[in-house]
């Protein structure tokens, strides 16, 4: 049997989450019924003028978005260490950074993801203009791995504390201001007619800044939990 | 300058001994608070001695 | 004679060094405390734009900078706990945490007071201000975390990991914080920008080395009680002074 390669050991990892989370399905649904929801109660506490609502628009989806993306945070590793799989993985003689990568990727598949492809659909909640959806979109796509990967540092440091979720979310969200503040701004800038490169290259730089160094560190964060 | 001049702080008295009063406020906690911490560590050790030891001896269980 | 500087790493010997230490940064901070607020209330002019509001700056620059400062001392501490495995360290990082956040309070307390005369409301998203509010939900998350774990040496090292990442988005945040506030607001008027008279230089500076020596003190005397909470199976602690009267 050959050694199994990193990239071999992410696919692996990957393809058991997911499967996983597709068994119960109502797990990702729940994630993605959320957000859906608390974008619609805006306009229903602020009041239905539409030029309001389209300044506000990209504010309240990415809060929206950090909100929903807390939600299934503790579940991140809660699963593995409640049945034991979790100390099993850290005993295999592989890179827990890697498997740890792979268990952010299936986070944010199921639910980074979902909440970008179904953002401009809320989007023309708001009366955003086209351009200004697909910044969004794309705004996402860039911002929300960053939201997982700071994520699993949270649900790695409150692994199988009672009231893990809350904490987490107290702990992670500070972290997560600057992809709020560009995330949101990216598509102010659409709207206002500003370039968005700069607000996307930020996104963009968080997003590869985390991914260098957030599995190394949610391993770590593991590795004191599991003691 | 007289005394009520001083505290009048040409109307802006409320928002001057406003904030130093809070912090004067918060100082004092937090130093009760401290003191308080440590009376309750050295009750804790004198209530686990004098469990652990009837005669007094001090001897850690 | 080879001075053994991991002599006071052993909690047994800080706790008495810290004993002996505390008076001499209390009571310094009080009487520079003093001095700060005489400069500051008596000797410092009246400023030509807020006539008499502008004092809350002697309390409110020190505090600000002071609870950004105790954050980076905590992290450090944090991080030496962590990787030198020192219990003293992590206890000195959980000592420096609440006073580090009560200076956060108050530097937003005095700056809503302060913002309310010159800017006209309680307050205003400037961005010096919600920077202080992220890093007194940092201080709080740093709490959160020590306190929601049981076990002592868990919750010493899941806190110093949380302290290293904080401080190193520290910068992140103050930067995105800044660029969100010019964008928006354009920035608001600096108090810096006026020459600051020679007397409020003075106040400002003994009422930073005040604050300063008092965080010291406080943290000290914390981790004393820390120490004998942590440390009250062990044999020495049993025979304290204090524990055997």
């Amino acid at each position: 049997m050959k050694k199994l390669s990193l990239l071999g050991l992410l696919g692996l990892v990957l393809r058991r989450d997911l499967l996983l989370a597709m068994r119960r399905r109502a797990d990702v649904l729940t994630t993605l019924i959320f957000f859906v929801m608390v974008v619609s109660l805006f306009p229903l506490g602020v009041g239905p003028e539409i030029d309001m609502l389209r300044k506000m628009a990209s504010g309240v989806v990415w809060v929206a978005a950090l909100l929903a993306s807390m939600l299934s945070l503790p579940r991140m590793f809660s699963a593995d260490y409640a049945d034991g799989t979790l100390e099993q993985m850290m005993l295999a003689p592989q890179s827990l950074s890697v498997l740890v990568l792979g268990k952010i990727a299936a986070h944010w598949m199921l639910s980074g993801l979902p909440l970008a492809l179904i953002a401009p659909v809320l989007g023309l909640q708001f009366d955003m203009s086209v351009p200004a959806l697909w910044i969004l979109v794309i705004a996402l796509l860039l911002g929300t791995p960053v939201l997982s990967m700071i994520g699993a540092v949270g649900a790695a440091l409150t692994l199988g504390l009672r009231g893990g979720g809350v904490l987490v979310s107290l702990l992670v969200l500070p972290l997560c201001i600057p992809v709020l503040i560009f995330g949101a701004g990216a598509v102010e800038a659409v709207n206002s007619g500003m370039s968005v490169v700069s607000n996307l290259s930020f996104l963009g730089a968080f997003m590869l800044f985390a991914l260098v160094f957030t599995p190394f560190v949610a391993a770590q964060a593991l590795r004191i939990s599991m003691e | 300058m007289s005394w009520s001049e001083f505290f009048a702080m040409n109307g802006y008295a409320f928002y001057v001994w406003g904030s130093y009063g809070v912090a004067l406020l918060v100082f004092g906690i937090e130093i009760l608070m401290v003191r308080n911490r440590r009376k309750n560590a050295l009750r804790e050790l004198r209530l686990m001695r004098d469990e652990s030891g009837e005669t007094g001896t001090g001897e850690v269980a | 004679m080879a001075i053994n500087w991991f002599k006071y790493s052993a909690p047994t010997n800080f706790y008495g060094l810290a004993g002996k230490l505390i008076p001499f940064f209390a009571w310094p901070a009080a009487v520079l405390f003093v001095i700060g607020l005489y400069i500051g209330f008596f000797v410092a002019p009246t400023d030509a734009v807020q006539s008499e509001a502008y004092r809350i700056i002697f309390l409110h620059v020190p505090t600000s900078i002071l609870s950004m400062f105790i954050y980076l001392i905590m992290a450090g501490y944090a991080a030496l706990g962590l990787i030198f495995n020192t219990r003293l360290s992590s206890m000195m990082a959980q000592a420096l945490a609440p006073t580090g956040a009560l200076f956060a309070f108050i530097s937003l307390w005095t700056g809503a007071l302060w913002g309310k005369p010159m800017w006209g409301a309680w307050w205003v998203w400037d961005a010096r201000l919600t920077s202080e509010l992220i890093l007194l939900f940092l201080y709080l998350g740093f709490i959160a975390l020590q306190a929601s774990i049981e076990d002592p040496r868990r919750a010493d090292r899941a806190s110093a990991l949380l302290a290293i990442v904080g401080s190193v988005n520290v910068p992140i945040i103050y930067f995105s914080v800044k660029w969100w506030n010019t964008l928006h607001q354009g920035s608001t008027i600096k108090f810096t920008g006026t020459s600051m008279h020679i007397a409020m230089q003075e106040a400002m500076f003994a009422m930073l080395v005040a604050c300063w020596l008092y965080s010291i003190a406080v943290s000290l005397a914390r981790v004393r009680s820390i120490i004998l909470e942590r440390e009250r199976n062990t044999q020495w602690v049993n025979e304290l002074k204090e524990v055997r009267s």
